[in-house]
């Protein structure tokens, strides 16, 4: 592996999330090029902001000339998930020179966490991992600058783009991950709590279901890993007795 | 002006949300429970955002029907996933069953 082979790597291995998110770079695009910001701003938004979810929502509360303060603050409930994603991956980052978790820490998107996910679970000791990471980051980030671009410039010539299910590359993948690591029993039941949980609480605004779902989740992992390491432990303590 | 400023501000929240942890790096020391806690993240998030989309894509009630493509593709992904381990080929398989699926048997 050489710095190029994993940068590469990293890019390739997001492929699939960059076709998934290609429709909602182009309809953020159409959205802003149809409503009160202007064009330069609309790709400014996606340029220094680069949070989709939160970009969309920022959009509908400028057209209903929601203040200052309540869209920052609206951002950040949003976009709080990339905080449990910096916490997860910062063993696999804390030894790199700051300008490099400056940059991996700007990038850091679902799908890169994603990816990252996958990838450390598979490779956990990586020397050059962070060549991956950038690599899932830039063709993550240029992806989304290129389609948002589109959008504003030619947005009306896609119409019922959704409704072509693009978005199916990103399910995909994240099942290919996801699956692997279901094999234990605590994962397995903290996802199943996690999807039932996000599945209730989708209609919850600020993606405040989605941080519902991972603390139910997580919860129930625990209490089984715990529960389950304890009987382990009541296991020996007997078979010592005997 | 004002709304350059509401997207500089929007800048400005987003980098401190998620570059904040990693610039901190080895000055976080995680307390062990925090960190067993974090060992679930990946399979609780990526299960949480998937499933909504699975279930209900049209975000209209939930569709267990075998007009969903995406609950086709998702089930012949997990199936993939499961009988070959292999990422790639799960991917290319769930792409190829839903695609199929949309344009062929729903059309």
């Amino acid at each position: 592996m050489t710095r190029r082979s994993s940068f590469a790597a990293g890019a390739r291995d997001t492929l699939p999330m960059v076709i998934g998110a290609a429709p909602f770079g182009v309809i953020f695009g159409t959205l802003v090029a149809a409503g009160p910001l202007a064009a330069w701003q609309g790709q400014l938004m996606s340029l220094s902001v680069y949070a989709g979810s939160s970009q969309f929502i920022a959009l509908g509360l400028v057209a209903g000339h929601a203040g200052l303060a309540v869209i920052w603050l609206t951002t950040l409930i949003v976009n709080l998930r990339h905080a449990l994603y910096a916490a997860t991956l910062l063993p696999h980052v804390a030894h790199l020179p700051a300008r490099w978790r400056w940059t991996l820490g700007f990038f850091l998107t679902d799908e890169t966490f994603a990816v990252m996910a996958g990838y450390y679970a598979r490779h956990p000791r990586a020397p050059l991992g962070h060549w991956y990471f950038l690599g899932s980051c830039l063709s993550m980030y240029a992806n989304w600058q290129f389609w948002t671009l589109v959008g504003l410039l030619f947005g009306a010539a896609f119409p019922q783009l959704q409704s072509l299910g693009l978005d199916f590359a990103m399910v995909a993948t994240f099942i290919a991950i996801v699956v692997p690591q279901l094999a234990s029993l605590s994962n397995f039941a903290a996802a199943v709590a996690a999807g039932a949980v996000a599945y209730l609480g989708q209609d919850v605004p600020y993606k405040l279901g989605l941080m519902a779902a991972v603390v139910a989740g997580v919860a129930v992992g625990m209490a089984l890993q715990r529960w389950r390491s304890g009987g382990l432990e009541a296991g020996r303590r007997e078979e010592e007795a005997a | 002006m004002t709304n350059t400023v509401m997207i500089l501000g929007m800048a400005a929240v987003t980098v401190f949300v998620k570059a904040a942890l990693f610039v901190l790096g080895d000055r976080v020391v995680f307390p062990p429970l925090l960190k067993q806690a974090l060992g679930f993240v990946p399979v609780t998030v990526l299960t949480a955002i998937i499933v909504p989309m699975i279930l209900s894509p049209n975000g209209e009630g939930l569709e267990l029907t075998w007009r969903n493509p995406q609950l086709v593709g998702a089930l012949a992904a997990v199936l993939a996933c499961v009988v070959t381990g292999k990422q790639l080929l799960t991917i290319a398989v769930a792409l190829g069953v839903f695609f199929a699926w949309q344009l062929g048997v729903l059309a």
